[in-house]
């Protein structure tokens, strides 16, 4: 058992019995994992399964506690990245490290001991552009990186790994922020590299794409590896099955509700970005209880606008928001989530949590104003406990205490904390932004059931996401959005997704949504 | 091509930092007292150079500013202004607001509770104990005036905090002496630059019944409003919704905004609740200490209160205690000036280094050194 089978030629890297424990909780338990050369490796489970804590280990960052790796056949300590790297491992974290003041090039060449004080940035350049073609990454070495998309902005992340010599290349999560496209395009990306014999080790919780890419895939369970698999061997409900330990059904029930009163009104409505430039440009729709209306589109379309818009956290230029037939347009924040509004926001560390703070603080962001959370002017932070450890249960938030600090929790159970908060309060709307980015199965499932309940309840949801299959299967209506209008509205039963891409990428610009949308439908 | 790690194997050896994902429990322990231990080993070099035996000279400051009933006395008397001042700039710093004025606040309190001692309090013929609280509550507004400038043009305008207040202590300290030299100043003061002395009955009341301090010490009511306010601030951030939303905004001011906190207005209110501390810090040095408005009033006590408050963690129980240490600083720096012969200036220099090497040395928790 003590040779390592990682001197067989074929062996890119091999982890044994690896150990890394965290105050709390185990999150690597003897796992042994091995990745072959040229081969796509997925690694899946559920949230706080030990994906990204593995990786971390392999990469350099963490230290485990016990086991050992070998890269080709040779065992090695890494103290740090660097370490990693001079070995031939890098990885593109799912938060890119990347700082957005400095260029393409001088990001790539960050770090580096290469021009020791001088920059040479024409041989940099050269480098990149080669490693550009012979990949198919296509990006300009001289953009400013907060000129960039975030698939541009992960294709950097990709050259800066190569261009240190990543034989083996990790991804954590890397299509959880891309849209369609650029996902066929990274792995358009990905297949290349395998095929030079480049290792790729990606984690993701879509299945669906986990079936197209990968070759093998192991899969984790609560710290443990459950077992590693061939890609013919299984199907999506097996591996869902091997995850969770359980059968998941990916067809949710989604009863037949007659919408009631109109909870949301939006005529009209134009909005600026950040940069000063209109996002939107005379939105209107209408949102009624027990409705959900989808509204897809390519990120970047006026999405984010919109829904910091409707949440009073951007001014609204021209045009009205009505709640419940109150205008609302001018109103505060404060008063809208008053008057029950939730939202699920976009950036679930920047905007939806504070990291630096407990559970329970995070859990009350949005309840501290009224009893019984808060009396007079006092939190009765007995009843904050008590309340946090319900939640906490309820949505199934993997943690060893409602204290831990909220940047401790693994990407998937931050959202359902932040879920959590949200649906607690009974919202009569929510605006929920990438609701299941980043969650595994059981969890997406669990959310989309949460907000099918609060349908049934009464409550309208205004469903903003890029994930087509989630918008098409929870939506009763779906409007799609593209540069900061509506082009055009179907129902979410049937709807048909080339007609949804098509205008997605403002193909029937002529005319308001509706012809447009008629006309398609007549041509096609 | 394929490149090879080796290009860069056959290097020297060097230190590199790396970031620490996860620290010990005891870092955060160790780290600020092995700062402190390198910053007096640092100081010891400089006191050598002054001919004097670093070991004497520390032990006696040590001696002077806490081996002695009177060195007690002296050291709590010192840290009271500390303390409050500490206090204000804590809690400005909680919600990552620079107040770096609290020099400022200080005098405008001074200033503020000497108009009331000395023109009010006769005027109207208060009775003394309401003479002081009103002292107390002129140098609260005055200090909380003063520090709502900077937050104002914060939060309305997105002024840099750290510049305006920091000049506004300049603004401040002229303003208080032109008082003290021209319009408040005590014609039978055989020329000294400062204000006739309060009526000894609005004294702020010496502490006589503290155990163990020798007779006629100088430690008065401050020490108490001190330790009240911290228990106040305390209470204030960690029970109240307000004291909630300080922290959520500190921390995280887009996940504030998004929760609807108001942020502008918690940007006034907490300048004006730091520059109420700092200004009450100024109402007790000025009626419990100097009993008049003077120059030299504060040797700066509103710096000091920065590093403070710093060393404290932003802690308030943590600042009355840093307080203390620092007060007993200033008591020895007057000690070894006279015993040792050594310039008072050391324990400025002492102040600085400590300050230095805990900053420092906070990169230690967040990242490690290592030889490679
Ligand atoms: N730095 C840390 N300190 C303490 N606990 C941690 C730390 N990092 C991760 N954990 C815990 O270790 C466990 C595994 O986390 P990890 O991030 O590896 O999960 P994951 O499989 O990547 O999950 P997800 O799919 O949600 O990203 C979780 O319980 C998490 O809370
Ligand atoms: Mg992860």
């Amino acid at each position: 058992m003590n040779t390592p089978t990682a001197r067989q030629p074929d062996i890119a890297v091999e982890m044994r019995d690896i150990v890394k424990r965290f105050p709390g909780v185990v999150a690597n338990d003897h796992v042994t994992f091995i990745a072959l050369r040229g081969e796509i490796h997925a690694l899946l489970g559920e949230n706080g399964a030990g994906k990204s804590t593995l990786m971390n280990v392999l990469s350099g960052l963490y230290t485990p506690e016990e086991g050992e790796i070998f890269i080709n056949g040779e065992k090695v300590v890494f103290h740090s990245p660097r370490d990693a790297i001079a070995a031939g491992v890098g990885m593109v974290h799912q938060h890119f490290r990347l700082v957005p003041t400095l260029t393409v090039i001088e990001n790539v060449i960050l770090g580096l001991d290469d021009p020791k004080f001088r920059l040479k940035l024409e041989g940099a350049r050269a480098k990149i552009q080669s490693l550009s073609e012979q990949y198919g990454l296509k990006i300009d070495p001289d953009a400013f990186i907060w000129q960039l998309s975030v698939g541009e902005q992960q294709r950097v992340e990709i050259i800066k790994a190569l261009y240190r010599g990543a034989q083996i290349l990790i991804l954590d999560e890397p299509t959880a922020v891309l849209t369609p496209q650029e996902t066929e395009e990274l792995f358009r990306t990905l297949r290349s590299m395998a095929e030079k014999g480049h290792t790729i080790i990606f984690i993701s919780h879509k299945l669906d794409e986990v079936m197209a890419i990968a070759d093998r895939v192991t899969v984790l369970r609560q710290g443990k590896v459950v077992a590693t698999v061939a890609i013919d061997e299984v199907n999506k409900e097996k591996l869902a099955e091997m995850m969770v330990g359980r059968p998941v059904i990916f067809r949710i029930e989604k009863p037949e509700i007659e919408p009631g009163e109109e909870v949301l009104r939006v005529e009209d409505l134009h909005v600026r970005n950040d940069k000063g430039l209109p996002a939107l440009q005379g939105v209107s729709f209408v949102v009624r209880e027990h409705e959900i209306v989808g509204v897809a589109g390519v990120s970047g379309n006026g999405q984010t606008e919109l829904a910091e818009a409707l949440y009073g956290l951007r001014p609204v230029e021209k045009g009205r928001i009505f709640l419940y037939g109150r205008d609302i347009t001018q109103a505060s924040t404060r008063d809208i989530i008053r008057e029950g509004v939730a939202q699920i926001p976009e950036d679930r560390h920047r905007e939806g949590s504070v990291g630096n703070m407990g559970i329970s603080e995070n859990l009350i962001m949005k309840h501290y104003r009224r009893s019984p959370v808060s009396r007079g002017p006092l939190i009765d932070w007995g009843y904050v406990r008590d309340f946090a450890r319900k939640l906490v249960k309820r949505f199934n938030i993997a943690a060893p205490s409602i204290h831990t600090k909220a940047r401790l929790l693994s990407g998937g159970n931050l959202q359902k904390l932040i879920l959590a908060r949200e649906l607690s309060s009974e919202p009569g709307l929510i605006i929920a932004m990438h609701p299941t980015q980043g969650l595994d199965v059981g969890a997406t499932e669990s959310v989309r059931k949460q907000l099918l309940e609060e349908r049934e309840k009464g409550a309208g949801i205004l469903l903003i996401s890029e994930d087509l299959d989630e918008v098409m299967q929870l939506s009763d209506r779906i409007l799609v959005i593209y540069e900061g209008q509506i082009m055009g509205e179907t129902p979410g039963e049937g709807a048909d997704r080339n007609e949804i891409g098509l205008m997605m990428a403002g193909e029937n610009r002529s005319g308001t949504g509706d012809t447009s949308l008629q006309r398609n439908t007549s041509n096609a | 091509m394929t490149p090879t790690p080796s290009s860069s194997s056959h290097r020297l050896p060097r230190l590199s930092l790396e970031r620490r994902l996860t620290s010990p429990w005891w870092l955060s322990w160790v780290i600020p007292i092995a700062s402190v231990a390198l910053a007096l080993l640092a100081g010891a070099l400089i006191i050598a150079s002054q001919g004097v035996n670093p070991w004497e000279a520390y032990r006696a400051m040590f001696e002077g500013a806490f081996g002695t009933g009177y060195g007690v006395a002296e050291t709590l008397v010192k840290a009271i202004p500390l303390m409050l001042a500490g206090l204000g700039v804590s809690v400005a710093f909680r919600m990552k607001l620079w107040n770096i004025g609290a020099e400022g606040q200080l005098w405008m309190g001074a200033w503020a509770a000497a108009g009331v001692g000395l023109f009010l309090y006769p005027a109207w013929n208060l009775p003394p104990w309401l003479a002081i609280l009103l002292m107390m509550a002129a140098a609260v507004v005055a200090g909380g005036l003063w520090g709502a400038i900077p937050g104002v043009l914060k939060g309305v305008l997105q002024v840099n905090e750290i510049i305006t207040s920091l000049m506004l202590n300049y603004v401040a300290i002229s303003w208080v002496l032109y008082f003290v030299d021209i319009l408040w100043r005590d014609p039978g003061g055989l020329g000294f630059p400062n204000t006739a002395p309060l009526d000894k009955a609005i004294w702020l009341p010496k502490l006589t019944w503290i155990p163990f301090l020798p007779k006629g010490h100088r430690v008065h009511a401050g020490l108490l409003i001190a330790i009240l306010a911290a228990v106040f601030i305390w209470f204030l951030l960690n029970r109240t919704k307000w004291g909630y939303e300080v922290r959520v905004i500190g921390e995280n001011p887009e996940a504030a905004r998004h929760a609807g906190m108001p942020i502008v207005r918690n940007i006034i209110l907490v300048m004006i609740l730091s520059g109420a501390l700092a200004g009450l810090a100024g109402m007790a040095e000025m009626a419990g200490v100097a009993h008049r408005l003077q120059r030299g009033l504060s040797p700066g006590y509103g710096y000091t209160a920065i590093i403070v408050a710093w060393l404290a963690k932003l802690n308030p129980f943590g600042v009355l205690l840093v307080a203390v240490l620092f007060g007993g600083l200033l008591v020895a720096g007057d000690q070894i000036q006279l015993t040792m012969n050594l310039p008072r200036s050391i324990s400025d220099i002492l102040q600085g280094l400590i300050l230095f090497f805990v900053l420092g040395g906070e990169i230690f928790g967040r990242y490690r050194l290592r030889l490679r």
